[in-house]
């Protein structure tokens, strides 16, 4: 579904991707794991279209995302749940949501509000509430909302456990299984290998802009030692 | 009689704001200071003068006003503020872009205007008196509270009621997200511009219309009015420049009525100094809204 091949992305100075390819097909989970400054949200931000690449090629179904404009790309039914959540702070819960279907655009809803509030009832109940005065996991699961909102045929999800406490990292990705038995196709950027090794089915290692490893989730799990190797501290 | 000038500077605060809600508008979506908004607002004065001595009834002036100077805005935003934006660091590169469209556009309507001080031609707006509680109440004062009163309920109905307007403030919160989302900001930039233009172009009708005197300076007190207001009712905000708008217009009428002519603006801005050093953040502003820091 999605093909990435020899993908180079530079910033002023740096070089953040050093030619990465990688594949995901039709519902599919696949993790990308890396220590930080890898480049993993360089990655995702390419496939969004928010950066550039210097070179290589992003194909979805065969159509370049790196020549589309990042509202296009999200359109077309790629969207990104961003690092940090980036939810719009000083819109409410339901305004954030109803935002998420601009992305629609012709293509028929998924679940729509319905779906959100069933996968996470705790926005059901906050919905007039502004959005920047949710806790870190509530932002967390209204962003992730407000991009099932598009109806995505393809996820993107960075660091979703990031900064959040253990009891709120499990309901988070309890609805990101949920989202897997229903055919999603996700591609998971973490850095708890432990979590993205149990939802996903294959995983890449990305270290320093490359792809340094890569299997199913069984077979990285099994060569924990060398997973270790390349995140040093990160692995558990 | 302190009624009938708390009426004077209700009309004159209903102005401002026009000029003023506009001026924030863009400044809350962008962090950019538009510094050629005056220019704008006085292209609306001359619009509508030449539409009527050539002819025109007012209201065609006036809708002709609207319509140039939203265009105008517009326009200065793609010219001056785009390719600014996509290299970073714009905040203080606007400021120097908007300032040569403003010198650009002032003039050129010297030159249209030859120098010279325009004047509506008599009866243009029919000199009618209204009294009621011993108030007295012109039509163009009516006219002036109207149009201010419906332009402010229209525009927050839009921006709080409309899912443009909901495009409008995801933008102005996280421009990067919105993008995510399948909004393409251009378009919301475009929109912007135009009604802040347009509201500043109405704005411009009114007082050249009240003051009868129109001229390719007279944008440029109401810029720096703009500025005290917009930093007064907190940067950013819609509401607070309203609020902002009136008690500045108030303050300017009242001081003018009751106080010796060299006091007043020394006054005015006694009591301006006196609200932002109770509240930094302007009276609806919030923490940090002004910071040149790239907000995320
Ligand atoms: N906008 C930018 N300008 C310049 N350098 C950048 C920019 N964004 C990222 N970088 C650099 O590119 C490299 C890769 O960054 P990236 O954010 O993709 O890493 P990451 O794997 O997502 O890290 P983290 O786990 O911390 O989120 C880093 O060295 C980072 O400093
Ligand atoms: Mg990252």
């Amino acid at each position: 579904m999605l093909e990435v091949s020899d993908l180079q992305v530079r910033y002023s100075g740096i070089q953040a991707l050093r030619g990465v390819s990688l594949n995901v097909g039709a519902g599919e989970v696949v993790a990308l794991i890396g220590p930080n400054g890898a480049g993993k949200s360089t990655l995702v931000n390419a496939v969004s279209g928010l950066v550039k690449p210097a070179a290589g090629r992003i194909l979805m179904e065969g159509r370049d995302l790196a020549a589309m404009d990042p509202w296009a790309v999200s359109k077309s039914g790629v969207i990104q749940v961003p690092e940090g959540r980036q939810v719009f702070p000083q819109l409410n819960v339901l305004e954030n949501l109803q935002l998420g279907e601009t992305a629609l655009q012709g293509r028929p809803p998924a679940g729509g509000l319905e779906d959100v509030y069933d996968l996470f009832p705790v926005l059901k109940e906050r919905s007039a509430q502004l959005a920047g005065s949710l806790s870190g996991g509530q932002q967390q699961m209204l962003a992730i909302g407000r991009a099932l909102m598009g109806a995505p045929r393809f996820l993107l999800l960075d660091e979703p456990s990031l900064g959040l406490a253990p009891v709120v990292i499990a309901q988070v990705f309890a609805a990101l299984r949920k989202l897997k038995s229903r055919g999603m196709t996700i591609l998971l950027i973490e850095q708890n290998v432990r979590l993205a090794l149990d939802l996903a089915d294959r995983a890449y290692i990305l270290d320093q802009g490359k792809i340094v490893l890569s299997g199913t989730s069984q077979e990285l799990a099994a060569d924990a030692s060398v997973v270790a190797h390349y995140l040093g501290v990160m692995s558990e | 009689m302190l009624l009938q000038q708390l009426l004077n500077g209700i009309v004159v605060g209903g102005v401002y704001a026009l000029f003023a809600v506009g001026f924030n508008l863009v400044f809350g979506v962008q962090r950019l200071l538009n510094l050629a908004h005056g220019a704008v607002f006085m292209t609306g004065a001359f619009v509508a003068y030449y539409t009527v001595v050539n002819g025109g009834p007012l209201i065609l002036g006036f809708l002709l006003a609207i319509l140039a100077s939203g265009a105008l805005s517009m326009l200065i935003e793609i010219v001056c503020f785009r390719r600014l934006r996509k290299s970073g660091d714009a905040e203080f590169g606007a400021i120097i872009s908007s300032m040569g469209a403003s010198l650009v556009i002032m003039t050129i309507w010297q030159w249209i205007s030859k120098t010279q001080v325009l004047r509506f031609p008599f009866d243009t707006m029919p000199v009618v008196i209204y009294r009621f509680w011993g108030l007295r109440v012109s039509l163009l004062q009516l006219v002036m509270m109207g149009c201010a009163i419906l332009i402010v309920l229209v525009m927050g109905y839009f921006i709080y009621r409309t899912p443009f307007g909901r495009r409008v403030r995801a933008v102005t919160d996280n421009e990067r997200a919105s993008m995510l989302m399948g909004i393409n900001p251009n378009r919301i930039y475009n929109l912007t511009y135009f009604i802040s233009g347009a509201l500043a172009g109405a704005a411009g009708v009114l007082v050249g219309l009240a003051f009868n005197n129109i001229n390719f300076t007279m944008g440029e007190p109401y810029l720096l009015y703009g500025f005290v207001i917009i930093i007064l009712g907190g940067l950013g905000s819609i509401p607070g420049a309203l609020l902002a708008s009136l008690i500045f217009g108030m303050l300017q009428t009242l001081t003018i009525a009751y106080l010796p002519s060299g006091l007043t603006t020394a006054f005015i801005f006694s009591v301006l100094f006196v609200i932002l050093l109770v509240m930094p953040n302007g009276l609806m502003g919030r923490e940090g809204a002004g910071s040149l820091g790239r907000r995320r």
